[in-house]
């Protein structure tokens, strides 16, 4: 697969993962690494710096991860500043995935918080990845204020519904001069895949993988679908059509001899 | 704008009407509400209902995934710590009620800092702190003086004390407050007056109206529940129910928790008016996650190990582990009398390998307060 080029950084894959919703720690290690994957989020909320037992972190620590810490449980600008500062210093890495959703059940994201913030971390020299609705606009207002990627959702998180936002993703993914990554919703490996056809940079995936019978088998689903949709994106997918060419074009009359028919 | 209230919905709902409404569901409407991809309150009322009785596995299996899509395989663990037992009201059902002879106590600075030890040493990150209603000892100083202590040890941190002003719960949150547990015990307006007849605790619109308060001074998350066999559990229930569908509406950037307390033996004890058995409690469990998918769900030591063990997968979200309801329980005052009897009295550190055995993972924190 072609490389991904995220603010400088090469990923040679494109499947990015979540580490929430496991059920067993040691397993979701078995399915990261199955993933292929190498930008792993993690929940700063769920970081414990302490002793306590059952630590995220000590399952993440693989040369191929790229920690990707998320602010996951702030409200507003001001508290993703002050947890993208915490991040920074708790797991040693600029990089992070800007979430501001004050709307607990469905988690959706505040645009206006998300710009502000985007402004501030970027200017404080953060590596900001924002997850966002699919909004054309806001895309390309987040790309102004240094972004790095875009992160619309497919639909809500965890919701396993693929991409209903089809049609912004491609306006998206036209307009934007930052990689893309189709975040939340994707809930099998052909959404991963249909994301990819569509010209994605990148997808992210967490509930699927997690909750599966299998995490470890559903991760290589994954990884299959991703490395599947970007190779047919980059081979040029043909355009989709209605209706059957016919074999006898209605227009095939101005080719042939004319004959006289009065 | 008109201050919103719950108050004005609960009027509207007549006690003994709800509860022919549950009665008299059939199967037809709890199968119709088994099929919609979204339900409502009448939805609800169906499937708490005897008729929803026989479709207990159905609604397991739609609970397990529905709870696994929301929340993923994963159990969040948390600790209560009584703070005090002294209460200035008289509830029939509770062992720190005023006309209740056991020695009072409520946790100095020092004695706190022994508990948190010994909770910390368990793996907890979350507590819930808990005392009586004694607004003079246990009051916004003392709240002031405790809640910056525990805030230096744990990131998450619940109460579950008397209900307050709005004001002061806003004071409280700088302080680390995160959520706020307040049971209306009964919505049965004259059984709860007949169980509260003393203290400020008796008035029962003050205490109803708790969760406007909290909403409207932006507490993260706000805990609801009734106590479990002071009425009729379905009818309590529904009312329950009705409270957190308007929360939900009204203040929608805050979380919501339910739990399920049955009445528990304790010392000179209240018979239960309605016995609910462990099917039945289920049912419920699963008619909530049915009807509202991002809800947090919450099981005490209250329930029996083996019940506990089994309800892991099908719907609840949160456990308490290792509890002790008597000040001081954990480490200054093992022996002293409990609120109430617990049920499960594994270490916590049993209660997550239980857990793990199930393939969930025990989540010991899941919270930082970036304000």
């Amino acid at each position: 697969m072609d490389e991904l080029i995220i603010a400088g950084h090469s990923f040679s894959s494109r499947l990015f993962t979540g580490t929430g919703k496991f059920g067993d720690l040691a397993c979701m290690e078995k399915a990261l690494i199955a993933s292929g994957s190498q930008l792993v989020t993690v929940a700063l909320k769920r970081v414990d710096a302490g002793h306590q037992p059952d630590n995220l972190l000590a399952h993440l620590r693989h040369p191929q991860f790229r920690l990707l810490p998320n602010t996951s449980g702030v409200r507003n600008a001001r508290e993703a500043v002050y947890a993208a500062e915490l991040a920074r210093e708790a797991l040693e890495t600029n990089w992070l995935k800007l979430e501001i959703h004050p709307d607990p059940r469905y988690l959706l994201p505040d645009p206006v918080e998300t710009l502000a913030a985007t402004e501030a971390l970027t200017a404080k020299g953060f590596i900001v990845l924002p997850y966002i609705h699919a909004d054309p606009v806001l895309c390309k207002r987040l790309e102004a204020a240094g972004a790095a990627a875009v992160m619309p959702l497919g639909a809500p998180i965890g919701s396993n519904k693929g991409l209903r936002t089809k049609d912004f993703l491609e306006i998206i993914i036209e307009q934007s001069n930052v990689p893309v990554v189709v975040d939340a919703g994707i809930g099998a490996p052909s959404h991963a895949a249909a994301a990819m056809e569509l010209g994605a940079d990148a997808v992210l995936v967490n509930t699927a993988i997690a909750v599966a019978g299998d995490p470890v088998a559903m991760a290589e689903a994954f990884a299959a679908a991703v490395e599947a949709g970007r190779k047919a994106y980059v081979a040029g997918l043909p355009a989709a059509a209605s209706q059957a060419h016919a074999s006898s074009p209605v227009l095939a009359f101005l080719d042939e001899a004319e004959t006289d028919v009065s | 704008m008109k201050t919103p209230s719950f108050e004005n919905i609960f009027r509207k709902h007549a006690w003994e009407e709800v509860k022919a409404n549950i009665y008299a569901k059939t199967s037809a409407n709890v199968e119709a509400a088994l099929r919609k991809p979204r339900r409502n309150m009448d939805d609800f009322m169906a499937l708490i209902s005897p008729a929803a009785a026989p479709y207990l596995e159905r609604m397991a299996a739609l609970s397990r995934q529905l709870t696994q899509q929301r929340f993923g395989k994963t159990i969040q663990l948390y600790a209560p710590v009584y703070l005090s037992n002294e209460c200035q009201n008289i509830c029939t059902y509770c062992g720190f009620s005023l006309n209740n002879p056991l020695r009072r106590k409520t946790l100095t600075g020092a004695e706190m800092l022994r508990e948190i030890d010994a909770v910390k040493a368990m793996g907890f990150g979350h507590v819930l702190l808990v005392t009586g209603e004694a607004w003079q000892t246990v009051g916004m100083d003392y709240f002031n003086r405790a809640l910056p202590i525990f805030k230096k040890h744990f990131p998450q941190i619940s109460i579950e004390v008397q209900p307050m002003e709005e004001d002061e719960y806003r004071a409280l949150q700088p302080l680390g407050l995160h959520s706020v547990l307040v049971y209306q015990e009964t919505y049965h307006e004259e059984d709860y007056k007949k169980h509260h007849p003393k203290g400020r605790k008796s008035n029962f619109a003050w205490r109803l109206e708790t969760p406007d308060r909290l909403g409207r001074a932006g507490v993260h998350k706000i805990g609801l529940g009734v106590l479990i066999g002071l009425e009729d559990w379905r009818t309590d229930s529904f009312f329950t129910a009705l409270h957190l569908d308007y929360l939900q509406r009204t203040y929608w950037q805050t979380r919501y928790s339910i739990s399920f307390p049955r009445l528990r033996p304790f010392s000179g004890g209240l018979p239960p008016k309605s016995i609910m058995n462990d099917r039945e409690l289920l049912q419920l469990i699963c008619a909530y996650r049915l009807c509202f998918p991002d809800v947090e769900l919450s099981l005490s030591t209250r329930e029996s190990p083996r019940f506990r063990n089994h309800l892991v997968p099908l719907g609840v979200t949160t456990m308490s582990a290792g509890s002790r309801t008597n000040p001081g329980g954990y480490a200054v005052e093992p022996t002293s009398l409990e609120q109430f009897e617990i049920s499960d009295e594994r270490s916590p550190a049993a209660v997550a390998d239980m857990i793990r055995a199930h393939g969930y993972s025990p989540v010991w924190k899941d919270w930082d307060d970036f304000g």
